[in-house]
């Protein structure tokens, strides 16, 4: 993946196969980190399958519905010194799953992050009756979207409909303006 | 700065177009966006058809959806044109520059781009 940007996309796209009603995509950016946290409410893992995703090897095709995604963001964490971690549940009320990537931006390998406006506008036009929810906290300041409270406000208008797409993307794009 | 009056806008001035929409999508443009096409570029193809389809007015005619992995990775990203009564077109190597074509050729020209199908590619 050329932008880290795109490895969220991906993740994010399991989440909402796995039947998650709310994704959260949170970054935490700091001087010489970035850490990106994609959390789900969705059906989650049992044990044996979360130790298979990270694994691209161990994966058959039962579990092909996850491919190669997880190690992809996995590997790309890991060779700048930073961490990877999983962690899901099937409980029948908490189930989900979080996963966490952690990136040292000073390394030679660090993949930057990219267009993630273009990523999460792509999430809303292919999955309009899921919510999700984006924070993107930089040096104290911070962007955010909640889909939740645009439905609230557009009724039964999808939210994959051009307008509504333009003016998130304007939407984002106004608040990293202003942190920059 | 961008508020939410603005969407409240956009939901008045979509009241009148539900009804409309009710008989939309006689045209389907399916983007695979599976982890092969989107490390081998869907996002920006994906992008471009939806502009495209809004620019040229088509948004009543065509509906722009995403799906998972199509089986033919090597070929990503591969674009699927449904229409009722045609036989389903298969886009492959798409850029978003191609999109920008497909569009004003075959989603509102009526030709398909050959060159650019599957059956063009060597297997």
């Amino acid at each position: 993946m050329k932008e880290l940007s795109l490895n969220i996309l991906d993740i994010t796209e399991n989440s909402v196969k796995a039947g998650a009603t709310l994704t959260e995509i949170l970054i935490d950016e700091t001087d010489n980190l970035l850490t990106i946290k994609i959390k789900d409410n969705g059906c989650g893992m049992n044990e044996e399958t979360v130790k298979s995703v990270v694994d691209p090897f161990y994966t058959t095709r039962t579990t092909r519905k996850v491919g190669l995604g997880v190690p992809l963001i996995k590997l790309a964490a890991e060779q700048t010194g930073g961490k990877f971690s999983i962690e899901s549940s099937v409980d029948e009320i908490n189930h989900g799953t979080l996963i966490t990537a952690e990136f040292v931006k000073g390394h030679i390998d660090f993949t930057p992050l990219g267009d993630i406006v273009s990523t999460i506008t792509t999430l809303i036009q292919g999955h309009p009756d899921t919510d999700f929810k984006f924070v993107h906290n930089k040096n104290g300041a911070a962007v955010s979207l909640m889909t939740t409270e645009i439905r609230d406000v557009l009724g039964d208008v999808p939210l994959n409909t051009y307008d509504v797409i333009k003016w998130i993307e304007d939407y984002l794009f106004e608040q990293y303006n202003e942190i920059h | 700065m961008k508020s939410l009056a603005e969407l409240q806008a956009i939901k008045d001035k979509m009241k009148d177009k539900v009804v409309l929409r009710e008989g939309s999508g006689d045209i389907r443009v399916v983007v695979g966006m599976a982890t092969c096409g989107i490390a081998a570029g869907a996002r920006p193809v994906l992008n471009a058809f939806v502009e495209g389809v809004n620019a040229e007015g088509l948004s009543e005619k065509v509906s722009v959806s995403q799906t998972g992995c199509i089986g033919i990775c090597q070929f990503e990203p591969v674009v699927e044109v449904f229409e009722a009564g045609k036989e389903k077109v298969t886009y492959v190597k798409m850029t978003a520059e191609k999109a920008k074509e497909v569009v004003e050729k075959h989603l509102k020209g009526g030709n398909v781009i050959s060159e650019y199908t599957i059956a063009a590619s060597k297997l």
